[in-house]
């Protein structure tokens, strides 16, 4: 992999460009992946062939594009291992998957309800819960993390109780890196009849996620995270699940017949996906999975695997450099702060020297406020990052401090 | 006191000196050192203009019809940043703050920090010593 790296990088006509003056290190992926010239083909190619809307039109046009549409969702169906196509929701992203469910379940959830929700999740997991149980009277009950940024499992297994219907919890930490253990949280959940969502959007474009191995009852992960688009992502639902669960919008597309008397609803996926679809999106979705399996999922891992470890060697061996979120298992993600330095002072200079990183609260106030700090600066590789890029990103935090001190 | 644009003119003739960006950030943040700090019965959650990044608070009181301006931050270049903001605003007519442009701070090589995406930068502080600025002007009439 590491000798394929060069011709990868190729791939991606952005890196090829400088920021204030450098050449761009872009270590920013957990927040956006960057994407593929054959992805932004695919884009352009759907615009410039065969724009048109689909499920509907007779002509060749609709046709090609349906065709095309419904490809991507199959791809999306065998990467993950979907037992169904028709289980395969396009949405608009990870956050708009989320909302689907909560809205649903605002009809099945009583006052005597429970919800958990492990203490690492994107405010993205945690909000529409909130607001779900405001309006049903249900309990969200919180599992706790320990100081190593793993979850505290022993406090998982005493808040699961036969009240308990939905767990959420992130397949990777946005914030910190850590890889849940998944198969264990879903079987103790489906111990007591809960239903587990899994918010993949960190973890997807790292680790092969088998959803029908895993026992996953529902799914979200968003295409910008894995070499696609904005704007377009993935709902997976078990069938029997989907089916039972009141849709999210009305509109077109969602409706089997329409009279003013009454309107039934169209079957899976299209029963929870209202209106002109992001048509292009979703397609390009499909190709970002394509051009991923073709590099291999697994080499992926294992080489970003190599350059966290290097990143983390080298990051430890500055002075008051402290690194939170330590768990054994961690995709490529480095939070970290240096003495007294606030990240946005550091996230500024670091932008001067054109190496890209996100710095805040990285959309996870609950971990900041676990650590009592303000937030990190935190840099997330990918496949396309070099250890060269390691290397800049370590002498730009080395001259921040100089400033900063 | 010379007024607005003259003491913008001053920090953009200064600011000319400086070679790179290197220059120009180190100056920030020894600007950032030196600015007049908020007392801390004023550092409290309602006056932190909110925002996703670093904490700022600025204060405002009247002297002899003039707005005296203290701020504080967690961010030393945010700090900066205010203090180069209370030089120009800080003892002048909040009539003359309220219609003072802000043009210098493109000329100095800042205008990164006029993105909306830093939340909490230049845009909100200006933001917030204009509206202190019409808040003392109403008192003044």
């Amino acid at each position: 992999m590491k000798d394929r790296v060069i011709d990868i990088r190729n791939d991606f006509p952005i890196l090829n460009r400088e920021v204030n003056g450098n050449p761009l290190v872009y270590l920013d992926n957990a927040a956006t992946s960057q994407t593929p010239q054959a992805v932004i083909d695919v884009i352009s190619d759907y615009y410039s062939r065969y724009n048109a809307n689909i499920h509907r039109g007779v002509h060749a046009l609709s046709q090609e594009a349906t065709d095309a549409y419904e490809k991507a969702r199959h791809t999306l169906q065998i990467h993950f291992n979907a037992a169904h196509a028709q289980e395969v929701i396009f949405t608009s992203g990870t956050t708009h998957s989320i909302n689907i469910i909560a809205s649903g379940y605002a009809e099945l959830l009583n006052p005597d309800d429970e919800l958990l929700i492990s203490a690492l999740e994107h405010h993205s997991n945690i909000v529409p819960w909130q607001m779900l149980c405001e309006k049903t009277g249900a309990q969200l009950k919180v599992i706790p993390m320990l100081s190593d940024g793993t979850l505290d499992l022993e406090a998982y297994s005493n808040l699961l109780s036969n009240r308990t219907q939905l767990v959420f919890v992130n397949h990777v930490s946005n914030a910190l890196g850590t890889v849940n253990p998944l198969k264990l949280i879903i079987e103790k959940a489906h111990e007591v009849d809960a239903k587990v969502l899994v918010d993949g959007a960190q973890a997807a474009p790292h680790i092969i996620t088998d959803l029908q191995a895993l026992d996953i009852d529902y799914y979200v992960t968003s295409a910008h995270k894995l070499c696609g688009p904005t704007g377009v992502g993935m709902l997976y639902g078990k069938s029997e699940l989907l089916n039972v669960l009141p849709p999210y919008q009305g509109g077109g597309e969602m409706i089997a017949t329409v009279t003013f008397e009454k309107t039934t609803y169209a079957d899976l996926p299209h029963k929870f996906e209202a209106g002109t679809p992001n048509i292009a999106g979703g397609i390009a979705f499909g190709s970002a999975l394509d051009y991923m399996n073709s590099i291999g999922l697994n080499a992926i891992a294992a080489y970003e695997q190599e350059l966290l470890t290097y990143a983390t060697e080298q990051l430890k061996a500055i002075e008051g450099l402290r690194i939170y979120g330590e768990a054994s298992e961690k995709t490529a993600v480095i939070s970290f702060l240096v003495g007294d330095i606030h990240p946005y002072d550091m996230g500024s200079l670091l932008d001067k020297m054109g190496i890209a990183v996100r710095t805040g609260h990285h959309c996870a106030q609950p971990i900041m406020d676990f650590f009592q700090i303000p937030g990190t600066i935190r840099a997330s590789f990918s496949f396309y990052n070099t250890f060269e890029e390691v290397d800049r990103l370590v002498a730009g935090v080395k001259k921040a401090k100089m400033m900063l001190e | 006191m010379a007024d607005i644009q003259t003491i913008q003119n001053e920090i953009v003739e200064e600011f000319s000196f400086f070679e790179d960006w290197m220059q120009r950030y180190e100056h920030m943040i020894e600007l950032g050192k030196s600015l007049p700090l908020i007392h801390s019965e004023f550092k409290t959650e309602e006056n932190i203009i909110k925002g996703c990044q670093s904490k700022v608070w600025i204060h405002a009181e009247l002297d002899q019809e003039q707005l005296v301006f203290t701020a504080d931050s967690d961010a030393i270049i945010t700090k900066g940043i205010i203090a180069l903001l209370i030089r120009v605003f800080s003892h002048q007519p909040p009539a003359a703050i309220m219609e003072a442009d802000t043009g210098f701070i493109d000329k100095i090589g800042l205008k990164e920090h006029l993105s909306p995406t830093r939340a909490n930068g230049l845009l909100s502080m200006i933001k917030q010593m204009k509206m202190y600025a019409i808040a003392f002007q109403t008192q003044l009439n």
